[in-house]
């Protein structure tokens, strides 16, 4: 047996990450009782230090090391340098939050920081095992998240859903890969690619496969008829760990159907694609009516993520490389106005008061018209309203999907952002022009929270006024591989 | 029918069987214990398969360590059985046949036709001295390294969330903590006092007349 040490070069950011997530546990027992906020600084610095890394090794072209399972191309370290960006502001905001809620502590960020581990592994998975490992790092960190607040019976609740209803997905999920680790004999993404196209596996074996694949990952990204959980957990779950487990993970969730299903399976498209159009039909139907009935905002964005969900499908049920850009736009676009919106929860909520029933925003503008103005924005921008960037997001899928010839498709699109536009102008409305019930004025617990709310909320307003260098962005890291 | 395949279809039944009781029974220390019957058989089959290696793992493993532990666990908690079985017939013609629809279609997928002996062809026998525990080893720490790595990562992520969530730091006063330090430092004179009585002398008892029993 010959064996040649691969190259480490191409995953320095994981190897660093996981140096300074394990530094960082250990050293979080001893320096959180003198210096309270290390452990959080050095959270920070640890997503500056990672997105060095990344941008001084920008991948130019595909590298792919350790025998096939690990890839490194322009896609994934786009990818992985917005779920950094978009943790910073997770983990900015949820600073605030935790020590409000008084359950500030070390493991949130050490969770925090392995569960961007397993995002980052995920993006470059290129064989079964490591996407599946990524997955499970990233979604345990998540399940112990939840539930890491213990005296509230609420997050314990949906910590035991989230982690009963992960686990059933991730096993019908690896049921699916054996099936096509049996159809096709291989394990790694492009050998099963040329396998299939050469038309040596079993064609029955592979759609059996591809079923409980797709299933797998409908789960795992909250698209209809696999949704159930999506609004329970959101609700029920600390608005920080909300915050993290409704962007980021999105972005990740994403990168391992652009692998599965566009670089592992091209050849079984017909299957695939049947599928994701239910899904994504679905998805953005019930997404936009049942938010329409919600009074709490978590569980209102928890239905507006599934809507997002169904859009996000179509630049990938188009199955073309400017499809999947298109869907790559998007799911960036959503994180960014995710962090916004839970954000935005983050910065009005007190202790005792969470802030995130759509009443508790009537008359936000007499009493912090900046803020109102603020969250106006976000909700335009999910709404899909020019010139925010919310509605060049949608344009893209949906002229994608256009494209590829599903006109249908399209129309069901439109009218669901119109009905889901009502229940965003909702809390527009309750914020302008209802009387509040509470008169006194309100201002974020700290000025680094209104800092980042505002920048993040502007930052939607200007990336739509300019939103082509993103799309560019998008779409060149698709074309290149 | 040759010996081996009786051998199998004797461990396949076990293992259906008890498969099956795991999740009928209602005692769940039973059902338990049906689970690691239906572990030995599936360690029996992957032996007969030529995996000797993870057949005894299996064993070692999940029978010798996992299922201990979690008998442990279902023995300490207070479990309501009556609520357990609670919706379990109101939900059971639904249970039936999404179950009944999953093994129709197992079945044709994964029946003969596509993974039949002149589908994929008889298995290599291996010779005697053929060594699994080599064939599983080298590839783990050579080509899935990289796996290898994220798998430890993954265990520790679970120790941390396990640490994290169940960890209840008590003020200092309520419990007491070893000084294994002090401990080992201690010396004789820590522990040992020497006090001076004076010798007592024995009396003589006066004789009793000893009470009846």
């Amino acid at each position: 047996m010959n064996f040649v040490i691969p190259a480490f070069a191409p995953a320095i950011p994981e190897m660093v990450l996981l140096a300074m997530a394990s530094f960082i546990l250990v050293a979080d027992t001893f320096w959180s009782k003198k210096y309270q906020f290390a452990t959080y600084y050095a959270t920070q610095l640890t997503m500056i230090v990672v997105a060095y890394f990344i941008m001084t090794s920008f991948a130019t072209a595909q590298v792919i090391t350790f025998d096939g399972s690990f890839v490194r191309d322009s896609f994934a370290d786009i990818l992985k340098l917005f779920i950094l960006l978009v943790s910073f502001g997770i983990f900015l905001f949820s600073k605030e939050y935790l020590l409000q809620q008084k359950f500030y502590s070390g493991e949130y960020f050490v969770l925090g920081l392995f569960g961007v581990l397993g995002m980052f592994v995920m993006v470059s998975a290129y064989n079964f095992i490591t996407l599946y490992l990524g997955l499970e790092i990233m979604s345990l960190s998540i399940y112990a998240m939840i539930a890491l607040r213990r005296d509230s019976s609420e997050a314990i609740e949906s910590g035991m859903k989230y982690f009963v209803l992960g686990a059933l997905a991730t096993g019908i999920l690896l049921y699916g890969f054996s099936m096509i680790y049996g159809a096709t004999g291989s394990i790694t993404f492009p050998e099963i690619a040329q396998i299939i196209d050469s038309g040596k596996a079993d064609p029955v074996v592979l759609s059996f496969g591809v079923v409980f694949v797709v299933i797998g990952l409908a789960f795992k990204l909250g698209a209809v008829p696999f949704h159930m959980w999506a609004p329970d957990v959101y609700h029920g779950s600390p608005t920080a760990v909300t915050l993290y487990l409704g962007t980021a993970p999105k972005i990740a969730a994403f990168a391992i159907i652009y692998r599965l299903l566009a670089e592992g399976m091209p050849g079984l498209v017909h299957d695939w694609q049947t599928l994701l159009i239910i899904l994504s039909v679905l998805s953005m139907v019930v997404g936009a009516i049942v938010a329409i009935v919600q009074e709490n905002l978590k569980r209102m964005l928890a239905y507006s993520g599934i809507g997002h969900a169904g859009f996000l499908l179509l630049g990938v049920l188009a199955a073309n490389p400017d499809g999947y850009a298109a869907s790559m736009f998007y799911i960036i676009v959503y994180a960014i106005t995710g962090v916004a919106g839970f954000g935005m929860i983050i910065a009005l909520a007190r202790t005792g008061n969470e802030f995130d029933k759509i009443a508790d925003f009537k008359g936000l503008n007499g009493r912090n018209p900046w803020l109102a103005f603020m969250m106006l924005i976000v909700m335009f921008s999910m709404a899909g309203i020019p010139p925010f960037i919310g509605f060049f997001a949608k344009v893209v899928v949906i002229e994608e999907v256009v494209k590829a010839g599903f006109v249908w498709i399209a129309i069901i699109a439109v009218v669901t952002a119109v009905i889901s536009a009502f229940y965003y102008l909702r809390v527009v409305k309750a914020m302008y022009f209802d009387k509040a019930e509470e008169t006194a004025p309100i201002a974020p617990v700290s000025s680094q929270l209104n800092w980042a709310v505002s920048l993040v909320s502007v930052a939607l307003l200007v990336l739509g006024l300019m939103p082509s260098s993103l799309i560019e962005l998008s779409y060149q890291s698709i074309g290149l591989n | 029918m040759t010996f081996e395949q009786f051998i199998f279809y004797v461990l396949g039944a076990l293992a259906i069987v008890s498969g099956l009781m795991v999740i009928t029974v209602k005692n769940p220390v039973k059902a338990a214990l049906w689970l690691v019957l239906a572990f030995i058989a599936t360690a029996g089959v992957w032996i007969m398969a030529q995996a000797e290696f993870l057949g005894l793992v299996l064993i070692l493993v999940y029978v010798g360590a996992v299922m201990v532990l979690f008998l442990f666990v279902v023995m300490m908690l207070d479990i309501n059985l009556a609520q357990l079985k609670e919706g379990f017939t109101r939900y059971l013609p639904l249970g039936a046949m999404a179950s009944v629809g999953i093994l129709a279609m197992m079945y044709m997928v994964l029946g003969p036709d596509h993974f039949g002996l002149e589908v994929t062809g008889a298995p290599v026998q291996q010779s005697a001295n053929f060594s699994n525990t080599k064939a599983i080893g080298v590839p783990l720490y050579t080509t899935h390294a990289y796996a290898f790595v994220l798998a430890a990562v993954l265990l520790l992520v679970g120790i941390v969330a396990a640490i994290a969530l169940t960890l209840r730091r008590r003020p200092p006063r309520e419990v007491l903590y070893q000084n294994i330090d002090q401990q080992v430092k201690t010396e004789k004179a820590d522990r040992l006092t020497m006090v001076k009585m004076e010798s007592v002398v024995e009396k003589e008892l006066p004789e009793k007349e000893e009470e009846s029993k």
